[in-house]
């Protein structure tokens, strides 16, 4: 049982059929198998926050599961988000605002952030930090971070009214 | 790190895991969520032969209620938890513990059983299973057990269930009509572990307690119920009583020095805490009030 497991899953809306060992995490197979190096691997043990992906439509720490439980499911990866203009504001957001140096964090940053946005419109600042509370960032020390989520919250109220 | 080579298997039912266990022992582990246990295999602390992987027997998940019992699946998710009408209306200290339980992404995938069958010490959910008065409910190849919470942990991550045995669910009691609860923890950064927590539940009738449960994490080998609570159930409680109650509550607690924290540190914060919830629970800040960090 150790041997590879076949597994069939969607990552950014594209059939993906592998083989994978056991051990593989979600973090490396994206990364090492599917050349998708846009999801970070930090910590591997679920601090960080830099390995976030969309699974079935939440956000999931990638070094926290195995490949072979995404069998079946759906995943989405900062690639995914960004291809399709889905976080294009945002992103747009974290420039002009300078909430990212070395970049690091940054994938995970986004995946996190939209997924706030995603459930509620116009969060404050401390709903904004609590969301991210599970996401480091050692270059800005947040304040740009919070900035860009908020103003981006703002813009996006303004173009449903 | 990475995990070492491990087998794989999916269960596709309780009695497909437990003829796995039974036959693997303790050279298998459970996967529920995956929250806990994927960062002590990344960091080697254990190296499992055989993972059983559970996520997909969905009858494991769900909350249901039924003659005054709360009954809460497994693989319950903690997002699950924290949405749940039926957790807000019967238990709502849960509601307000699992908000402090790690982060979004982390909540979106550990499961109740997942955190009990755990037991760290300094998580919030099997404090709040001895505050409720939960019991978990384990089953193995012979039939099911019953545990009371308060019996179900043994010891930091050591619990009442052998590697042979399934836990698969919690039950309990809806909370009563005068029934009150208090949630706190002190912790570096919201959503880490904490270095020194309390839930608590709580009747009150009239200016009094008429029942009080407060148990403490993080600040022993596994969720103390504290009996120093006793001294301040069915009498008027002034700053002196609690006073007195302060140290009683310091000799019960046997908590550990860490980086993040002195034990001693850990001991003040437990007090701290104590007059915060007394405080708070009967609306008398001039009792919190000696209750500064």
């Amino acid at each position: 049982m150790t041997a590879a497991i076949p597994i069939s899953l969607e990552v950014n809306g594209e059939r993906v059929e592998a083989d994978v060992l056991p051990r593989l995490n979600l973090a490396d197979f994206l990364r090492e198998q599917l050349h998708l190096t846009g999801t970070h691997v930090g910590c591997e043990h679920g601090v960080c926050g830099a390995c976030t992906v969309r699974l079935n439509g939440v956000i999931v720490r990638s070094c926290l599961m195995l490949a072979v439980q995404t069998h079946g499911a759906s995943v989405e990866t900062i690639e995914g988000l960004s291809d399709s203009g889905e976080v294009a504001d945002l992103q747009a957001a974290f420039r002009d605002r300078n909430a990212l140096q070395c970049g690091y964090c940054t994938p995970g940053m986004l995946m996190a952030a939209q997924d706030l946005l995603k459930q509620q419109v116009e969060p404050d600042r401390e709903r904004i930090r609590e969301h991210l509370s599970g996401n480091y960032c050692r270059c800005t020390g947040y304040q740009a971070i919070v900035d860009a989520v908020e103003i981006t919250a703002r813009a996006r109220m303004g173009r449903v009214l | 790190m990475k995990a070492s080579a491990f087998s794989y298997a999916r269960a596709t039912s309780v009695g497909n895991a437990l003829e796995l266990l039974v036959a693997h022992g303790d050279k298998a582990k459970v996967l529920s969520g995956g929250q806990s246990l994927m960062p002590a295999m990344n960091l080697r602390l254990i190296c499992p032969e055989l993972i059983v992987d559970i996520g997909e027997i969905s009858e494991l998940r769900g909350i249901a209620v039924s003659g005054g019992v709360l009954t809460i699946g497994a693989l319950t998710r903690h997002v699950d938890l924290a949405n749940s009408s039926e957790i807000a209306a019967h238990a709502p200290l849960l509601t307000e513990a699992i908000a402090h339980v790690a982060h979004p992404a982390i909540r979106n995938r550990g499961t109740l059983g997942g955190s009990l069958a755990h037991a760290d010490p300094a998580s919030e959910l099997p404090a709040c299973m001895v505050a409720l008065n939960a019991t978990v409910v384990v089953r193995g190849q012979t039939g099911e057990r019953r545990i009371a919470a308060g019996d179900f942990f043994k010891g930091i991550y050591e619990t009442d269930l052998s590697a042979h045995e399934l836990l698969v669910a919690v039950e309990l009691p809806v909370v009563k009509k005068n029934a009150v609860h208090f949630f706190h923890e002190f912790a570096r950064r919201h959503g880490d572990y904490a270095i020194a927590g309390l839930a608590a539940q709580a009747i009150v009738e009239g200016e009094a307690f008429g029942d009080l449960r407060l148990v403490f994490f993080a600040v022993g080998d596994r969720p103390v119920l504290a009996k120093a609570a006793a001294r301040l159930v069915k009498t008027t409680i002034t700053p002196e009583l609690l006073t007195q109650a302060s140290p009683a509550l310091a000799q019960e607690l046997d908590p550990q020095d860490d980086q993040q924290a002195s034990s001693n540190m850990r001991r003040h914060l437990a007090k701290v805490l104590l007059a915060r919830c007394v405080g708070a629970l009967l609306g008398r800040p001039d009792l919190a009030a000696g209750g500064t960090a």
